[in-house]
């Protein structure tokens, strides 16, 4: 277990080498580097001027060096102008050359400054992880029980009604992009003007104009139902239809199995073969997929984020990709490669425990 | 119902004028019509026929778990009295598992294999009997032991997975008699299994049924296994009951044609390739929507008389002064039963040629790895150990074993699909034992090819019959033209007796039987010198059996080709083999003749093996040895002798050597090579295991 783990960890950190170069490479391209070069110094600046720029302030040399005083394994660059000023990647304006230190890269804590917020990138991108985290754990939390149920319930009986009534219904919202159908959420139930709240209103039911925000803004700061209902509803409405289909497969299979008829035939009565024979089996495949949820949400809270308005990590990667923040751009990718792995070993290991069966090798 | 409102005089199951039929979107199939039979307290009643006569159709129907499409359109079905066809679900659900339970083939896929044995096992008195959970455990733990399982706490705490074949089968069975049902129906129950594990299940099933006073409904397809297990039986051909009767009656005087066909293409002993071939049954079994009018097996029965066997329905009649025999013919008063069959003319004996293969002390190791996570101890299977043989040109040699001997990865090895850890293979003076079968040329790999256990896998359903064949001839790289190989394409039809329409056929649209002549057809093609048959019959009914080894051997006889004939059945080894070679745990434990290998002096292991295999004949008798225990793991084989830990003769070896050194291999009268350290006295004192009574 232990050295599975460990070789595990050690596959880990070399994918997220990978990953993290790969994104560094692309946002480190020349082009790049002259836009930022135009936007941190002045616009009317020459082309000379631009190249100079950028090799005073740490951008020359080769990718892999700068890669490498990203990360924190070279140290960082070290430069006196002409006036006589030193800068460089570890001085800023709490210390001096002097006391900066030799090197200061992700692996030192240090995740560079973030040009769109002003604040340093760490800082920014936990307090939004933070953010999306509380989404991320209502969405689960409303997603995972609802499709097992929904799976469980259609794959119990294939053909039945029942199934072919959960399996509409679960096609449908998985083939609803959230865009789409966040919109229609938003147009039913908290608009001012169309679907149900006018009517409620005209009724006296509810006191506001509308029945639940159509803006996540105010979830920031405390978390209530009716302002954290929509965007919840709209990323779980997708993963519930997903998530239910791999159930009902999953379900419709283990239902055919032969220790399934030597249950029915041992006289155990329908609801106890569902729950004690078929319910374990049937919940090995959709695990895996479950899991896979994670970074699939860490995604999908771009579009559902950017909708409502809701500061998490979506929206910064959004803000950081059309500012050129280049710093904010590898700290969210930094996070991703992390939350994708550790969720993926996490599934893994739970499977084996799942599965009595199963041996990883 | 309780046991006080039924008389135990009367039958336990009654099955009256059954029908059973499947509806599908197109049609009604009929599977099962017109069944009866009549299952008294004690008697053990054997369902025998060919794959798709109905007869598991009739045991699902008595559990009433016909499925969705399945539905009872006439008769009944009398439990105890009761009628069960007009049950509900409710009442169904107290009788399954409590009065009538069923054990299954597949032990592996009827156990639940996320759920402890114990919990599986328990489950059934805590619903029938409202027992709390620890005295279930506790019951559970007794009929553990009662089905004769080595240290039942720890069985009642594994999963399914971590038990053998043989102890899965045993779990099923403790599961069927947690409650002492009145009825236990056996749906093949022994049919996945190895010949010695079978032996044993079959001994606990006929003494579990003395001992708790249960009916049987036995299905089987091997008539051996009926006759030792069953009191009665009942013969099915395409969804009718065709005989029934008493087992020794019906055996000794079958009153019905399909009877003695099938009996006839059953290799009994005495039956031989060259002088006493076997018969196979012409034709093949009616579709379900394509039986003929009449008698069903009219088409193919011997008998056949036009214009009465095919004018109506025929009923069952009985057969006079016998035992509730009765026979569903027409003519069974007319034909002459005592009438000695009609000889197949005797063919002769392929002379052995020159050394085609030789195989010098071959070893393959494989190293794998324990632990749930990869991790863990290195280990090394040991699936071959020392391995040397000759076969001749024309020779037919038999590789004998249980599943995990080694078998498998010989033919892989020789195959060129693994190398050998050392050792040397010698195909016509050339030695291929390193090369890969990538690497070997194209010669070598025509004239070594297989003929694989499962003909309904082996051929791709998405090329037609002929297409798959060129391809073959393609890559053998056979004839200049697409001419010449559409040409011997349907030579090799002919070779294997399929017409040559069938080249344009789908492997869908073929038989069990036909697809296994196609596959022969297949490694015939480039001129195959050295053929290699994996159990090439044993997925195929009887009756299509014969013809197919048949075929195997006249093919033989044409090419002189090396036949390997690799199988677990002992009947068909000695119809058609030569020579013999018994393995055990990657040993060849002995080597010889057909008439030295199934004659004393035997190895032990043989010796326990001959004794397992039921042989359909009431006039032999056979010395039963029931082998304890299960095979060894290869990972983990006993010290010394790798059979000691079950072997009888063990004490006739003075000073315990067989569990510490690995007895030499013996060579008796006739290069007979027998691995053991029984001494030569011994040996000759050992007793035939099968003896047939004069006639």
């Amino acid at each position: 277990m232990l050295i599975f783990i460990a070789r595990r960890l050690g596959v880990m950190i070399l994918t997220a080498l990978a990953l993290t170069f790969i994104v560094f490479y692309l946002t480190n391209l020349p082009p790049n580097l002259e836009k930022l070069a135009r936007t941190e110094g002045s616009v009317r600046m020459t082309d000379e001027a631009v190249l100079a720029w950028i090799d005073q302030n740490g951008h020359g040399g080769s990718v892999f060096g700068r890669y490498a005083q990203w990360i924190g394994l070279a140290p960082g660059w070290v430069l006196t102008d002409e006036k006589g000023v030193t800068r460089g990647r570890c001085i800023n304006s709490t210390n001096t050359p002097e006391t900066a230190a030799t090197y200061c890269g992700v692996l030192q804590g240090d995740w560079g400054f973030s040009t769109v917020f002003k604040k340093p990138v760490a800082e920014s991108v936990m307090q939004k992880l933070g953010s999306t985290g509380w989404l991320m754990l209502a969405v689960m939390l409303v997603m995972v029980p609802a499709s097992l149920l929904i799976g469980v319930l259609s794959g119990m009986r294939e053909g039945s009604r029942t199934d072919r009534v959960l399996s509409i219904f679960s096609i449908a919202t998985t083939a609803t992009p959230e865009y789409v159908s966040g919109v229609i959420l938003v147009a039913i139930f908290a608009s001012a003007t169309a679907g149900i709240s006018p009517i409620l209103a005209s009724w006296g039911w509810i006191d506001s104009k509308t029945l639940f925000l159509g803006t996540a803004t105010s979830a920031m700061d405390g978390i209530t139902f009716w302002n954290f209902a929509l965007p919840v509803m709209t990323i779980a409405l997708y993963g519930i239809g997903y998530i239910a289909r791999m159930t009902r497969a999953s379900m419709t299979e283990v239902m055919t199995q032969q220790y399934i008829r030597t249950a029915r035939l041992k006289g155990v009565s329908f609801g106890n073969v569902v729950m004690k024979h078929a319910l374990r089996n049937a919940l090995i495949a959709p695990f895996t997929v479950i899991m896979l949820q994670f970074p699939w949400l860490l995604n999908g809270v771009v579009i559902v984020e950017t909708l409502f308005n809701y500061k998490g990590f979506g929206w910064t990667l959004v803000q950081a990709a059309g500012n050129n923040d280049i710093d904010l751009l590898l700290g969210c990718s930094v996070v991703a490669v992390i939350v994708v792995l550790t969720t993926q070993l996490i599934s893994d290991i739970g499977y084996v425990f799942l599965n009595p069966r199963i041996r990883l090798s | 119902m309780t046991e006080s409102t039924w008389d135990p005089s009367k039958p336990i199951l009654e099955i009256e004028n059954l029908s059973i039929s499947f509806f599908t979107r197109m049609r009604e199939i009929p599977a099962v019509m017109d069944f009866s039979c009549t299952v008294m307290a004690g008697e053990s009643m054997g369902l025998v026929g060919e794959s798709g006569c109905g007869k598991s159709t009739v045991a699902l129907a008595v559990m009433r778990d016909l499925g969705k499409n399945g539905k009872i359109v006439a008769g009944s079905i009398k439990f105890k009295g009761r009628d069960l066809t007009h049950m509900t679900e409710e009442e169904l659900r107290h009788i399954r598992g409590s009065e009538i339970a069923m054990i299954y083939q597949e032990p592996m896929a009827s156990l639940n294999p996320a759920m402890k044995i114990g919990a599986q096992l328990a489950e059934v008195p805590i619903i029938h009997q409202n027992m709390d959970k620890a005295e279930a455990w506790a019951l559970a733990r007794q009929i553990v032991a009662d089905v004769r399982l080595p240290d039942p706490d720890r069985i009642l705490h594994a999963y399914p997975h971590q038990l053998s074949g043989g102890q899965q089968q045993r779990i099923v069975i403790a599961m069927a008699l947690m409650s002492k049902p009145a009825l236990l129906i056996l749906d093949e129950p022994t049919t996945a299994l190895d010949v010695t594990v079978e032996a044993g299940i079959v001994d606990l099933v006929k003494d579990l049924g003395v001992k708790y006073g249960t009916s049987m409904l036995f299905i089987s397809h091997n008539l051996g296994l009926i006759l030792d297990v069953c009191d009665r039986l009942c013969v099915m051909y395409s969804g009718e009951a065709v005989e029934s009767g008493n087992v020794r009656e019906v055996f000794a005087t079958m009153r019905h044609p399909y009877t003695q066909a099938l009996f006839r293409s059953i290799p009994l002993p005495g039956a031989d390739k060259n002088s006493r071939p076997l018969v196979a049954i012409p034709g093949n079994f009616p579709l379900p929507h394509e039986r003929p009018q009449g008698c069903n097996f009219g088409p193919r029965c011997d008998y056949f008389q036009d214009g009465r066997c095919n004018a109506a329905e025929i009923e069952m009649s009985t057969v006079a002064g016998d035992d509730r025999h009765q026979s569903r013919c027409l003519k069974w008063q007319e034909i002459d039963w005592n009438a000695p069959m009609q000889r197949k003319a005797a063919k002769e004996k392929t002379p052995v040629g020159r050394v085609v293969l030789k195989m010098d002390d071959l070893r393959k190791y494989y190293s794998v790895s324990s632990g749930a996570f990869g991790g863990g101890a290195k280990k090394v299977v040991k699936a071959n150990e020392t391995l040397s043989f000759e076969a001749r040109e024309g020779e037919t040699l038999a590789i004998v074993g249980e599943s995990g001997c080694g078998k498998s990865t010989f033919a892989k090895v020789l195959m060129g699909l693994e190398t050998a850890t050392s050792g040397s293979i010698m195909l016509f003076d050339e030695n291929v034992q390193s090369t890969p079968i990538q690497k070997r040329n194209i010669d070598t790999v025509s004239s070594v090819q297989m003929v694989f256990q499962n003909p309904f896998d082996t051929l791709n359903p998405s090329m037609n019959v002929g297409r798959q064949i060129i391809r073959a001839l393609e890559i053998f790289k056979f004839g200049t033209s697409d001419e010449d190989r559409n040409a011997r394409m349907l030579e090799l039809l002919d070779l294997v007796k399929l017409p040559r329409a069938f080249a344009e056929r789908m492997p869908r649209q073929l038989s069990g039987g036909q697809k296994q002549r196609v596959g022969i057809a297949r490694a015939f093609a480039g001129g195959a010198k050295v053929v290699v048959a994996d159990e090439p019959v044993s997925a195929l009914d009887v009756s299509v059996q014969a013809a197919v080894t048949d075929l195997l051997m006249d093919i033989q006889r044409e090419n002189k080709t090396t036949l390997l004939f690799i199988s677990h059945d002992l009947s068909i080894v000695r119809y058609l083999a030569d020579r013999v070679m018994v393995m055990y745990l990657g040993h060849v434990v002995e080597m010889g003749t057909t008439d030295q290998v199934f004659q004393p002096p035997y190895h032990p292991y043989t010796e326990a093996l001959l004794s397992a295999v039921p042989i359909a004949d009431p006039k032999v008798t056979r010395k039963r040895i029931v082998l304890e225990g299960d095979i060894p793991s290869a990972m983990n084989p006993p010290p010394g002798c790798p059979f000691q830990t079950r072997c009888r003769w063990k004490s006739q070896v003075p000073g315990g050597i067989c569990e510490t050194q690995m007895p030499p291999v013996q060579t008796l009268a006739g290069g007979h090579q027998v691995k053991c350290h029984l001494s030569a006295e011994v040996m000759a004192s050992m007793e035939p295991v099968i003896k047939i009574a004069a006639e």
